[in-house]
């Protein structure tokens, strides 16, 4: 069964079209990787499926619910949960505060109920021992954990993470990985955009390739990587 | 070993028993104290409710009105209607003026939320102005120039023989400790409500709104909700404050009770030089204000030059205040919030 479907979504801003007649499916407990060149709309389908932008176009299905018109604040709580490109923490709270706020608020629990949980995901996520530091004093690999924490904390079926192993050191990212291997060994949907390639293909099972707001391939990583649009079009080389 | 969550601290601790022996001397006060000092109380007292409101908009819901004025002159109004009016006495009345303040701020919310920014501030203060004006057609109650509270309201006013035969003071006197004391309550609720709020999770949402609004609805939060409860939260307690600050002053007129000078501009001065965002700010800023109006009421205009220039002053070196100063230089914090994770495997990776 397919967690998350869209049927011809589209979005345009003024005569751009960031969206372009986009369909296709995310089946249960998979990992999507979303590949494609700067400016193809990854953000803008992210953001599309978070409910931050609305479709002008098509349709979007989360657990067989139509949610093309619901909020995003909505969506959260139904399940949806994502991290930002570029990290947004709530700056003037603590790491703990941060999950806090997702916890308490996405999963509609009182603080009391979700501090073990909070604590657990700082662990898994190694910012325990950031716990107490303001979020706006982390560094930028914290950040990032910290954007992968807080969607955590709200316990998403479906996890949409953008670009968050660009800008990282080698072992940074090796650890970042380790991290979305164990949290989507634990059954959770997985959709991640990323340009660094051996990072994705390291978790994903599927890749979807976006141009111009158009999906133009979508398929097992291997195949995708050897085929000749991808070639042309997102790596650039003459074939 | 489980996880725990405090947000005391020693210094709090210190503060909040000191706080509990200034409140016991407040209320003491008109035992010992001569009336011009009851009066100044009161003033400060009044300023600092109108000036916690503001923070509360403004610094937790990053929602700059300049249109305070809008409810304290409709608390103020609708408190000397029901009085003159219906005949109803002053004092409950005053919770009538919260009400329609409360009223008033549900259209003024529904187009002003429309706005952002700047725009929003102007929004606000341009629907002030148009309520002001309606207010001023309002000929029972004096029209442009105003009118004054019936003399038999204000002398049979609740509470008010009790308080000439339990301090042996006459019928005024006893009607600014009235006053005094009502303001007393207002403000230790006010900022004993505001602090419960910032202490709950709504006062984590508000927080994780203002610093980054698509991030915060992007883990659930509803962002839209925070910005009308702090909205319509605000506009009661400042209709409240006016009522009541009407109640003492017993006279009214529009350009008085709808001043965008007295109940918006001082207040933000009062919020910008202590400190925005803490509830320890407005509290240092009304002293200071209020020392600085002393000290300069003889002045006229150069009064209010002064102040302008202490406060672009105190912006540029000290964007968060005086009281940023002091909790930046000691990290005292008489009303923390910050919830502080320990126990569990935090202690065991500390050691």
């Amino acid at each position: 069964m397919s967690i998350l479907s869209l049927q011809s979504v589209s979005k345009s801003f003024g005569a751009l079209t960031v969206t372009d007649d986009a369909s296709f499916d995310v089946p249960q407990g998979q990992a999507l990787g979303i590949i494609g060149p700067n400016g193809a709309g990854k953000s803008t389908l992210f953001n599309l499926i978070t409910g931050n932008l609305r479709s002008d176009a098509g349709s979007i299905h989360f657990e067989g619910r139509d949610v093309t018109r619901v909020s995003a604040m909505e969506r959260c709580l139904t399940g949806i949960g994502r991290s930002f490109q570029i990290p947004q923490p709530f700056e003037k709270l603590t790491v703990y505060e941060n999950l806090l706020v997702a916890a308490t608020h996405g999963r509609n629990l009182s603080e009391r109920a979700v501090r073990d949980d909070c604590a657990d995901v700082l662990e898994r996520t190694e910012l325990l021992r950031r716990a107490n530091t303001p979020a706006g004093q982390l560094s930028l690999l914290e950040r990032k954990r910290l954007e992968l924490a807080r969607a955590m904390a709200t316990q998403p079926k479906l996890l949409l993470l953008d670009e968050i192993a660009g800008g990282l050191t080698e072992g940074e990212c090796q650890a970042l990985i380790r991290t979305i291997k164990d949290i989507h060994a634990q059954g959770v949907t997985i959709i991640w955009i990323e340009h660094v390639l051996h990072a994705l293909t390291s978790v994903v099972e599927r890749l979807l390739v976006l141009d111009f707001g158009k999906v133009i391939g979508l398929g097992e990583p291997d195949e995708i990587m050897a085929s000749r649009e991808v070639q042309e079009i997102y790596l650039g080389i003459e074939v | 070993m489980s996880y725990t969550v405090t947000t005391q601290t020693s210094a709090s601790r210190v503060a909040a028993i000191a706080g509990a022996i200034g409140i016991v001397v407040l209320i003491a006060l008109p035992f010992f104290a001569g009336r011009g000092t009851i009066q100044d109380m009161f003033f400060i007292l009044t300023m600092l409710v109108l000036a916690q409101f503001w923070n509360l908009l403004a610094g937790y819901g990053g929602l700059v009105s300049i249109g305070q004025q809008a409810f304290v002159g409709m608390g103020a109004y609708a408190m000397f209607g029901v009085v003159i009016l219906m005949g109803f006495d002053p004092v409950p009345s005053i919770l009538l003026g919260g009400v329609a303040a409360l009223i008033v701020a549900v259209p003024t919310a529904f187009f002003a939320f429309r706005l952002n920014g700047a725009y929003f501030a102007i929004g606000t203060w341009v629907i002030a102005e148009v309520v002001r004006l309606l207010v001023a057609q309002w000929k029972t109650l004096g029209g442009g120039t105003g009118t004054s509270l019936p003399r038999d309201a204000t002398r049979d006013m609740w509470f008010v023989e009790l308080i000439q035969d339990m301090l042996g003071v006459r019928s005024a006197a006893a009607r600014d400790i009235l006053a005094y004391w009502l303001a007393l309550i207002l403000a230790l609720a006010t900022i004993g409500g505001i602090y419960w709020l910032l202490r709950t999770r709504r006062g984590l949402a508000l927080a994780a709104v203002r610093d980054n609004t698509e991030a915060a609805k992007s883990v659930g939060v509803d962002a839209g909700r925070m910005k009308w409860i702090v909205f319509l939260t605000s506009a009661f307690g400042t209709g409240l404050a006016g009522a009541l600050i009407y109640m003492q002053k017993a006279r009214i007129s529009p350009d008085a009770a709808f001043s965008v000078t007295d109940w918006t501009a001082y207040v933000i001065f009062i919020v910008v030089i202590g400190g925005i965002g803490t509830i320890e700010g407005p509290i240092l800023g009304v002293l200071v204000f209020f020392a600085l109006q002393s000290l300069l009421a003889d002045f006229g205009s150069w009064y209010l030059m002064t102040l302008g220039v202490l406060a672009i002053v105190i912006m540029l070196v000290a964007p968060r205040g005086l009281w940023g100063l002091v909790s930046e230089r000691t990290g005292l914090h008489l009303f923390p919030i910050r919830r502080t994770l320990s126990g569990g495997k935090l202690t065991s990776s500390e050691d």
